[in-house]
């Protein structure tokens, strides 16, 4: 994670501040958020690697079109995370390669 | 199927047309269920209205905030409302299925209102796929919902009303924007020019226009009109360094972190498309679209759609076409014979609010690059497939979309055909010298987001069967 690739964050109303890890490091996200928008606030890029060429990407579109943001989260890989709402104590890390979706979906 | 819950309407998507839709079915007395996937009502232009995140109102202006109003139509004792509920199969028998926190549902409909909205249109470029280059849309979505302006220096380059209403909300955060580079080709505007006479009519939204232009140049920002050859390049770290692009004879490069790309939006059709609805080509769009009736009725019977999912109209348009979808509903499940008078004034406004846009559809056509990209640019984000390779395929007697699935993986990724599709029939119709209805679209399969094995386990036996069969034939 970098500094200069940090997200800024705007005067927010009032949101409780959540305590989640991401790549072994303790990162405060906003109640409410997606993991997609915390990890871009804590300036994680890239936050995967293709199965093809191993280059890395990083959440895209935002909406849950592109899969782009699939992530490790709370040991689940290929998870959308511009999808999932963070909650308290919550472990992500970046994916690395990983073809199909979910070992167990279809 | 008995036993299972059962709906006079089941609407998807909880954007201004699915609201619109909840309120006039909810009063005139019909059982109504209205899922989405977001974790709040919405929709794309209202995302996160019901508890809005900016202390700054003015960053984000008036036409987010009107978006309240919608959700009253949600509190009907009638309406039902699940959230993050993605929807992920519809059969011909009016079963639905979704999944919410983990667990797969079925419920039944007497009739069915897609409101699922737009993606934005993918813009395969030379150096897209890099991390920090995201949409337009995505940094909306990150204001809206966290309050996040994207890392600097910044670059907002493309095309359409929807860039130069999101470089205006990030001017108002103060975020430093390096440059916003305007892809509209120089020869749009006569093309437009021919369609003033809806502009006049549609005169609101030019003149929002006209103000978000006026407050773009007033910022000091540097505009480059007009620019070509867009292209993005990494660092030593694989990540984005820079943007380039052409103006004139003057080829330009610009350091940046994030660079915002847009050109335009075009209709969310995956769950239709795999219901097997039917769909036209919209050649001044360049997308495809159901085929509706006047009252949004799709080629089955019980199926209805409405706001941008139906075709590109904007908010207003949305919320309009869902009051008089749902009106109609009301009326065929009513049975009488009389018609709505409702109805009629309700098309009417439709007209009025759609006179603008053969005048933009025409002057934010994306240039071609974008549309019939050559050489290495990826195509397929998911696969990799790059342009050249889609080109090549047809001189090894490929002759359409499902076909490239086979040769070179393109469509067969997580996205399911989201971001390549219409630009794999759309290279494949340049080089097989066809129309892209002669080259048609990818079939989509059920289900059309993963759903994990052990929530269809929770699903009724026969269920999960034929979703494991239908999978085995996909990967086939
Ligand atoms: C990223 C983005 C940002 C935009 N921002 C603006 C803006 O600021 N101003 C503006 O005028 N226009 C904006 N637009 C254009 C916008 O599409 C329309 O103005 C308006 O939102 C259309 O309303 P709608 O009701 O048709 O669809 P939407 O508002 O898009 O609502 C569709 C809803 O359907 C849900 N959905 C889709 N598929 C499923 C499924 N399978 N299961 C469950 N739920 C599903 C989605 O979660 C979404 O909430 C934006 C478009 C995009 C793509
Ligand atoms: S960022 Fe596109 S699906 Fe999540």
């Amino acid at each position: 994670m970098a500094a200069d690739l940090s997200f800024n964050r705007l005067p927010c109303n009032e949101r409780a501040e959540i305590e989640i890890t991401v790549e072994g490091q303790t990162v405060i996200a906003l109640e409410g958020e997606t993991v997609a928008a915390a990890v871009m606030y804590a300036g994680l890029r890239p936050t995967r690697t293709t199965p093809v060429s191993g280059s890395g990407r990083a959440p895209y579109c935002m909406m849950g079109v592109c899969f782009e943001c699939l992530m490790n989260i709370d040991g689940k890989p290929n998870t959308q995370a511009c999808m999932t709402e963070v909650h308290k104590g919550m472990v992500i890390s970046v994916q690395q390669g990983a073809r199909e979706v979910g070992g167990d979906s279809i | 199927m008995t036993g299972l819950e059962q709906y006079d309407l089941v609407i998807i998507g909880a954007g201004p047309a699915g609201m619109a839709a909840a309120r006039e079915a909810g009063e005139a007395g019909l059982n109504t269920l209205i899922l989405d996937e977001q974790p709040r009502a919405g929709g794309q232009i209202y995302r996160n209205i019901g508890r809005p995140i900016l202390r700054d109102r003015s960053i984000l202006g008036n036409d987010y905030y009107v978006g309240e109003s919608l959700l009253a139509g949600l509190t009907h004792s009638l309406v039902t409302h699940i959230v993050n509920a993605t929807v992920w199969e519809v059969t011909a028998d009016n079963t639905l299925y979704y999944s919410a926190e983990g667990v797969s549902r079925q419920v039944r409909f007497k009739k069915l209102l897609l409101a699922t909205g737009a993606q934005e249109r993918p813009v395969p470029f030379d150096g897209w796929t890099l991390p920090g280059v995201m949409t337009c849309g995505a940094a909306q979505i990150l204001l809206k919902s966290s309050g996040l302006t994207p890392a600097e220096p910044l670059v907002i380059a493309g095309s359409g009303p929807l860039l130069l209403l999101i470089a205006c909300q990030l001017i108002r955060t103060d975020a430093r924007i390096e440059a916003i580079v305007d892809t509209t080709p120089a020869c749009n505007y006569g093309q437009a020019f021919k369609e003033i006479g809806g502009a006049i009519k549609g005169w609101r939204y030019l003149l929002k226009g006209m103000r978000m232009l006026n407050e773009v140049r007033r910022s000091g920002v540097k505009y480059y009109k007009s620019a070509t050859e867009l292209r993005a390049e990494p660092g030593g770290d694989g990540n984005l360094a820079s943007v380039s692009f052409r103006k004139g004879n003057i080829l330009h490069q610009l350091d940046c972190k994030t660079l915002l790309v847009h050109q335009g939006v075009v209709p969310n059709t995956q769950l239709g498309r795999a219901i097997g609805l039917e769909h036209q080509w919209d050649e001044v769009q360049q997308c495809w679209k159901p085929t509706l009736s006047e009252n949004g009725c799709s080629s089955h019977p019980d199926i209805f759609i409405a706001g941008d999912s139906a075709g590109i109209g904007g908010a207003m348009v949305a919320e309009i076409q869902g009051r008089l979808v749902a009106r109609w509903i009301v009326h065929q499940l009513g049975g009488t014979e009389r018609r709505d008078p409702g109805i009629d004034s309700l098309r009417k406004e439709l007209i009025d609010q759609l006179a603008i846009r053969p005048f933009l559809d025409h002057l934010y056509r994306p240039l071609d690059m974008f549309l019939k990209p050559q050489g290495e640019t990826i195509v397929c984000r998911c696969e990799e497939v790059s342009a050249a390779e889609i080109r090549g395929l047809v001189k090894q007697g490929c002759i359409g979309p499902n076909q490239t699935k086979a040769f070179c993986r393109s469509g067969m990724g997580p996205c399911q055909g989201r971001q390549c599709g219409a630009t794999v029939t759309t290279l494949l119709a340049d080089e097989l010298g066809k129309s892209p209805v002669e080259v048609g679209y990818y079939n989509i399969r059920f289900p059309i987001k993963p759903v994990s094995l052990g929530e269809l386990a929770g699903l009724n036996q026969t269920r999960s069967v034929k979703a494991q069969t239908d999978q085995t034939t996909a990967r086939n």
